[in-house]
């Protein structure tokens, strides 16, 4: 089980990041959560939106460069430890995590850690052997 | 005094200068026809005999040579002597990637040396100079010709190559150097470091040979200044010999082609077509003397003059303006050939585009190389680790392919100013040429 993410090419100056949301505004495509990694040149721009698709269209025509990819994403309690559970579990089973961002579900008591990791089939396992809850697409739509 | 290394042959009477000329190319024509299948073909394609150059006045029925032949005729193709005969080669770029592999004779080294010898006694040279060179020395014919020259005078020569300014200063201070040879560039910036340094007074250079690369009279006067010394240029390619091809004398108002080795022609680029004495066009060489890889009529792409007027230093050779320009897209950084092409076989052989943008400047009188070049779906990635190895490959592969460093900096699609449709490849801020 994991979610889509859409990571957008950016260039370090005025209005960079602004392009990219409006044109999903647009189409009326809502942001979940939203990563920015920066270098002195440019930037990253990864995001889980509420319309994969939909977005992946708008981007395509707005003529930037993106990608998408699967990435897991993992309910955690909205409390303290709840993420040290998660990083603990994925470092003894020996995953590297390359970068991961996290996220609060309003409508519950979750917060959600989106994680990029070197094997995602065996940090699946991992994390569901251990009773961990993932998060499909579908859960995005709704959430 | 007069400063001559060969008298005799500097100040040739031009009508004796044309008749020697004239006999050498005879011979060097039968020469590469008999020994040269490729010049065999392009002159029986052209209708053209050996028989049919009787002296310099049929020059122009040869064709010519351009440097795409030098690249398909890689490596030996062009070789007018058996290998066995050669003890040297020097290299260049060539335009996509494949290099131009030149190859000596000990006699064509020793003509080569005896060229540069001249430009060294035209700045002032003799057997009690020191002589500093700190052109790179290997591959690049910048070192191995200044160094074969500076021999050839007497001079104690100080083989530097290039790099290492503390070294550089300290061995021009301590062993008292006299003649300084490099690219302008690093001339300028070695004359920075003295004025910082304090070492004006405690250097003994009186005269500076710089050539490889583009210079202007005010770049001239400032590393005059800050050098104390009479700076003089001095202009070759690989393909024809090396550094020494011309030189200046003391006039400094041009370059004098050593014309009893080179025959010089202008053309005009589109056509072919000769152009007479004075006019602006493209520079064509015919080497008459060298044995191991003369080229006939090759086309250099440097847009220059050629003026007979007499000249005050005495000597009778054309002498060639400052190069104002180029008739291809080649660019010279850091002394170094530099072709769009290279660079954009190296981006998409990564998944990046065409649509790049070559960048040169200057900043303290070094070249800087920068490469834009816009996004691709397939050169992105979402880590920044991957990214950052991927440019760090791109950067690599560049270096390899160039021989010098180039900054790579990755953007949108779209952002590169294109001009009816296609990216303007190539923005040099540096304002070399004049005139």
């Amino acid at each position: 089980m994991t979610i889509k993410q859409i990571s957008i090419f950016a260039e370090n100056r005025p209005g960079g990041v602004l392009n990219v949301v409006q044109a999903l505004a647009g189409v009326s495509v809502d942001i979940r959560a939203l990563n920015v990694a920066d270098t002195k040149d440019y930037g990253i721009i990864r995001m889980i939106v509420s319309d994969a698709e939909k977005a992946e269209k708008v981007l395509a025509e707005n003529g930037g460069v993106f990608i998408v990819n699967d990435v897991i994403g993992v309910r955690i309690p909205d409390a303290p430890g709840g993420l040290s559970a998660v990083l603990s579990l994925l470092a003894k089973k020996g995953v590297n995590v390359e970068y991961l961002y996290a996220f609060i579900n309003t409508s519950g008591s979750n917060a959600c850690v989106v994680l990029r990791v070197n094997d995602n089939e065996y940090a699946q396992k991992v994390l569901v052997d251990a009773g961990m809850s993932l998060l499909t697409d579908d859960d995005i739509k709704k959430l | 005094m007069k400063r001559y290394y060969q008298p005799e042959i500097e100040t040739m009477p031009l009508e004796q200068l044309r008749e020697l000329q004239s006999q050498r190319l005879v011979a060097q024509v039968k020469h590469v026809y008999e020994n040269v299948e490729f010049y065999r073909k392009r002159m029986d394609e052209a209708g053209v005999k050996p028989e049919d150059i009787h002296g310099i006045e049929d020059l122009h029925k040869l064709p010519f040579i351009e440097k795409d032949d030098l690249r398909d005729q890689y490596p030996y193709g062009l070789l007018a002597v058996p290998l066995s005969d050669c003890v040297r080669i020097q290299s260049t770029s060539g335009t996509t990637g494949r290099r131009v592999v030149a190859f000596y004779t000990q006699h064509d080294i020793d003509l080569w040396d005896e060229c540069c010898a001249r430009a060294i006694v035209a700045a002032g040279g003799t057997k009690d100079d020191v002589c500093q060179v700190c052109y790179g020395y290997g591959l690049f014919t910048g070192g191995p010709g200044l160094n074969g020259g500076s021999h050839k005078v007497g001079c104690l020569t100080l083989p530097m190559s290039s790099g290492n300014t503390d070294r550089q200063l300290m061995f021009m201070e301590d062993l008292e150097a006299t003649i300084l040879c490099c690219t302008p560039s690093y001339a300028s910036y070695l004359g920075e470091n003295v004025v910082e340094r304090g070492l004006k007074d405690k250097i003994k250079l009186k005269a500076g040979i710089f050539g490889a690369e583009a210079w202007t009279e005010e770049m001239r006067r400032d590393i005059e200044n800050k050098l104390g010394i009479k700076a003089y240029d001095i202009y070759g390619l690989t393909e024809i010999s090396g550094p020494g091809v011309s030189f200046e004398c003391e006039e400094q108002t041009g370059m004098h082609v050593n014309e009893d080795h080179f025959i010089a022609e202008i053309i005009n680029p589109k056509t072919g077509e000769v152009l007479p004495e004075g006019e602006k066009g493209e520079l064509v060489f015919t080497s008459i003397t060298k044995e191991a890889f003369p080229l006939m009529r090759y086309r250099t792409r440097d847009i220059c003059v050629l003026s007979r007027k007499k000249c005050s230093c005495g000597r009778t050779h054309v002498k060639m303006s400052k190069p104002m320009g180029r008739s291809d897209d080649m660019l010279i950084v850091k002394g170094v050939n530099v072709f769009p092409s290279q660079i954009e076989m190296v981006l998409l052989k990564n998944g990046l585009t065409s649509n790049y943008q070559i960048i040169v400047d200057r900043e303290k009188y070094s070249d800087t190389l920068e490469v834009r070049v816009e996004m691709t779906p397939e050169f992105f990635t979402d880590t920044l680790t991957d990214l950052a190895q991927k440019e760090k490959d791109v950067v690599a592969q560049l270096k390899s392919v160039l021989g010098i460093y180039a900054d790579v900096k990755i953007v949108e699609p779209k952002s590169i100013v294109r001009s009816e449709g296609k990216a303007v490849r190539v923005i040099d801020r540096r304002n070399l040429y004049q005139g």
